[in-house]
């Protein structure tokens, strides 16, 4: 022994770190990947390939040239990103879309407000709208599920379920095709099945918390509940509102995102109840058949605000009985 | 099972001293006894260089009313009063004494007899646990007597004795108590009698089943006392925690715990009371936990206040080739030593020493707002906005102070817990100290 290490407690560490639990959210996701491997074929797999390495490519790029400083790409953030943003694209979308909205994902939603920690909106989010008002029409052509026959030129598209809902056409999926992902839309967002399987991972290993979801699922639940009772020729069930677009998927790993989310369990909750809110209120009123990005999105933006005015409950707030 | 109810932490446990029955450490050949043995003021010295001083002397009498007597561990003559550097890195005056044989104060009763029948009246419990130095064992050292007394108008309705030992690697207590049970209930009593309560209960972790169940066969004797078994959670023996989980009353901010009618005594504690009133014995010496991953011969030990912290570690089957950092007292709380000189004190719970693989920290990361700081705490604070305040280059105290820096206790489960390794406490600290001062002056 030659000198002492000197530093204030804690002296031990519990072993975490950002790279794990980004992995941690990437093998949550593996469930759903494998479902959209099998409902929409190559395409999918080509889409998602081409989001994951041009964001890890950007990201280095941006950080080593630009920015100049160590990248942090091997913090398995930027696979997490493109991921994501690939789980929210439909599985035909040309390759040059794609690395668009990469770019603005990693470049506009993140980089430029200081990189992983600092973005107001889920960088995956943003690229994925900055898609959708650009490309409306690429962006809302969804190939049917024909499994490995799906082709990623070309595919045959149709409507998606919520899009038959808004404008009373077409027949419903039937709820189990819903709960399995035997439908259109996104590549990621279809099988409810395989996101709530990756929930319950990432409740297992304590890397979120259930506030966030269970409130959008509770919120959305009860209010296309509500709607439904009061008027089903009118409005869709709460099953097919909770199973069908977005929502699992937005709710689960999109709404979670550590940075753009609040810190309380109360905060937690109003962002949650909010994203649903707003959510039905997009989806059954607005002029676009699905809202949960946008809603999201909101809903980051009021982020700060309830972390400065929602605080957690404190260590004897209560006074004594 | 009972457990506090917001935040906490689950570290590896790594008792490796668990059962190891307690030995006697060696007399060291020089004895340094701090005149700083408690949380307040050092005492002041009434022996001179050359005073022959046997076991059990008055050495130091309180300078304060926080402040404490220290008595000589070891007989022999006094070498001299110099500074030396104690466990926080600071050089603090001590008496230096040569140690020759191993004479006691006669009024010291060393039989191994049991006394249970309690003789002595409330003051007199008091008034001897003043004039032995008792301090808190549980390692905040806090003067004993004064916890006894509670302030005018504030009624102590029960005893919360503190046998959680929560630390990790820390196992003195347990030892303690699977030893020292009957002793142990019998300093419960005392304390019980001295503050005027008729009820007390022990909390021990779960973790410690063969404490747990001794102690409750003993107490079956004793209707009064309540062993109240708790789940193995970090920072269950934090006094305000304990409060919360053993009678589920939390105290105010700012307050103590008798705001909510508890007096909280560690378990340590309630033996040095039982041998300071029934057998006549000053503090100057207790149970330490000398331990770590490489540690040839982990073990509970009996040592002097003042041996050298050096000679426990050679008695343990010297340090390790691999040696990075050696803590007085638990990984959680404990503090990093800069020399192994530093004698043992009233408060030196345990002595941690940590490989150098261990002893680093990692690299720090971006905050992510995982919130995982703020799920942990036990207090409810946000540890990361407490930070990013402290942090920042004009430093916002008022808004730490708003935002209750003050009630944080430095348990260390947001460092602990972070995936970013952001120091989050080291900053804290800074705050509640510039907030601290911010506070008294307003005074």
């Amino acid at each position: 022994m030659s000198k002492l290490i000197v530093s204030p407690s804690p002296h031990v560490h519990s072993g975490d770190s950002v790279s794990k639990n980004m992995y941690g959210v990437l093998i949550a996701l593996v469930p759903a990947l494998l479902a959209s491997l099998y409902f929409f074929g190559v395409g999918a797999l080509i889409v998602s390939m081409v989001a994951v390495v041009s964001c890890v490519v950007f990201e280095y790029l941006i950080q080593r040239f630009i920015l100049k400083y160590k990248t942090t790409v091997s913090d398995g953030s930027a696979i997490l990103t493109g991921l994501l943003l690939a789980f929210n694209l439909p599985s035909n979308l040309p390759v040059w879309i794609i690395i668009i909205g990469s770019l603005v994902a990693i470049g506009v939603g993140k980089l430029s407000f200081g990189g992983l920690g600092n973005n107001l909106f889920n960088p995956a989010l943003v690229g994925r709208v900055f898609l959708l008002i650009s490309f409306p029409v690429q962006m809302t052509s969804w190939p049917v599920p024909l499994g490995f026959d799906t082709a990623y030129i070309d595919a045959q598209t149709g409507a998606t379920a919520l899009a038959m809902m808004k404008n009373h056409f077409g027949t419903l999926p039937s709820t189990s095709d819903m709960l399995f992902g035997q439908m259109g839309g996104s590549l990621g967002e279809v099988s409810g099945i395989a996101l709530l399987i990756g929930f319950a991972f990432l409740l297992f290993r304590k890397i979120i918390s259930w506030h966030i979801p269970v409130s959008i699922f509770v919120t959305v639940a009860v209010m296309t509940g509500l709607m439904h009772w009061a008027n089903p020729q009118e409005y869709a069930s709460p099953i097919a509102h909770l199973f069908t677009g977005g929502l699992m998927l937005g709710a689960i790993f999109m709404a979670t995102d550590y940075v753009t989310s609040p810190m309380s369990k109360k905060g937690m909750i109003i962002f949650g109840v909010g994203i649903g809110v707003i959510t039905v209120c997009i989806r059954v009123f607005a002029a676009f058949p699905e809202g949960v990005s946008f809603a999201i999105l909101i809903m980051n933006a009021f982020t700060p605000l309830i972390n400065k005015y929602v605080k957690p409950k404190r260590y004897g707030e209560v006074i004594k009985k | 099972m009972k457990t506090f109810k917001l935040g906490g932490i689950h570290p590896s446990e790594n008792k490796f001293s668990a059962k190891q029955a307690i030995k006697t450490a060696p007399i060291p050949a020089q004895a340094v006894i701090m005149l700083g043995q408690c949380l307040g003021a050092p005492s002041t010295p009434l022996v001179a260089k050359g005073d022959e001083v046997k076991v059990g002397t008055l050495l130091a009498k309180p300078s304060g009313f926080v402040s404490t007597s220290v008595h000589a561990s070891v007989s022999g003559k006094v070498l001299k009063i110099e500074d030396v550097v104690d466990a926080s890195g600071y050089k603090r005056a001590a008496i230096v004494i040569d140690v020759a044989g191993d004479e006691w104060e006669p009024s010291i009763d060393r039989s191994p007899a049991i006394v249970k029948e309690i003789t002595a009246t409330k003051e007199e419990i008091i008034a001897k646990v003043a004039e032995f130095g008792i301090v808190g064992l549980g390692g905040a050292t806090f003067p004993t007597h004064i916890k006894l007394t509670p302030p005018p108008g504030k009624i102590a309705e029960v005893l919360l004795i503190n046998a959680v030992e929560c630390e990790p690697y820390l196992t003195s207590d347990h030892q303690l108590m699977l030893e020292k049970g009957e002793e142990i209930l019998v300093g419960v009593r005392l304390l019980m009698k001295a503050i005027g309560v008729s009820k007390a209960i022990i909390g021990i972790e779960n973790n410690k089943p063969d404490a747990i169940e001794l102690l409750s066969r003993i107490a079956q004797q004793y209707s009064e006392i309540e062993i109240c078994p708790l789940k193995v959670q970090y920072p269950q023996g934090g006094e305000k925690q304990l409060i919360d989980a053993t009678i589920g009353r939390q105290v105010p901010s700012g307050t103590l715990p008798i705001e909510v009618g508890a007096v909280v005594q560690n378990v340590g504690t309630a033996f040095a009371v039982y041998e300071a009133v029934q057998k006549n014995k000053p503090l100057f010496e207790r149970i330490i936990t000398v331990t770590g991953k490489s540690v040839k011969k982990p073990a509970n030990l009996l040592a002097r206040i003042g041996t050298p912290l050096s000679e426990l570690i050679d008695f343990c089957g010297g340090l390790p080739d691999d040696t990075g950092k050696v803590i007085g007292g638990g990984p959680m709380m404990g503090k990093a030593l800069t020399t192994l000189s530093v004698p043992m004190t009233k408060g030196s719970s345990g002595l941690l020493i940590m490989p150098s693989l261990e002893a680093e920290r990692g690299k720090m990361n971006n905050c992510i707002r995982c919130a995982k700081c703020v799920s942990v705490c036990p207090m409810g604070l946000e540890p990361f906005l407490l930070m990013s305040l402290s942090e920042q280059e004009i430093a916002d105290w008022a808004t730490a102070e708003q935002q209750h820096i003050m009630d944080c206790v430095e348990c260390g489960s947001c460092s602990y817990t972070c995936p970013s390794n952001r120091p989050l406490l080291d900053y804290i600290r800074l705050g509640k100290n510039k907030v601290g001062g911010i506070i008294r002056s307003r005074k």
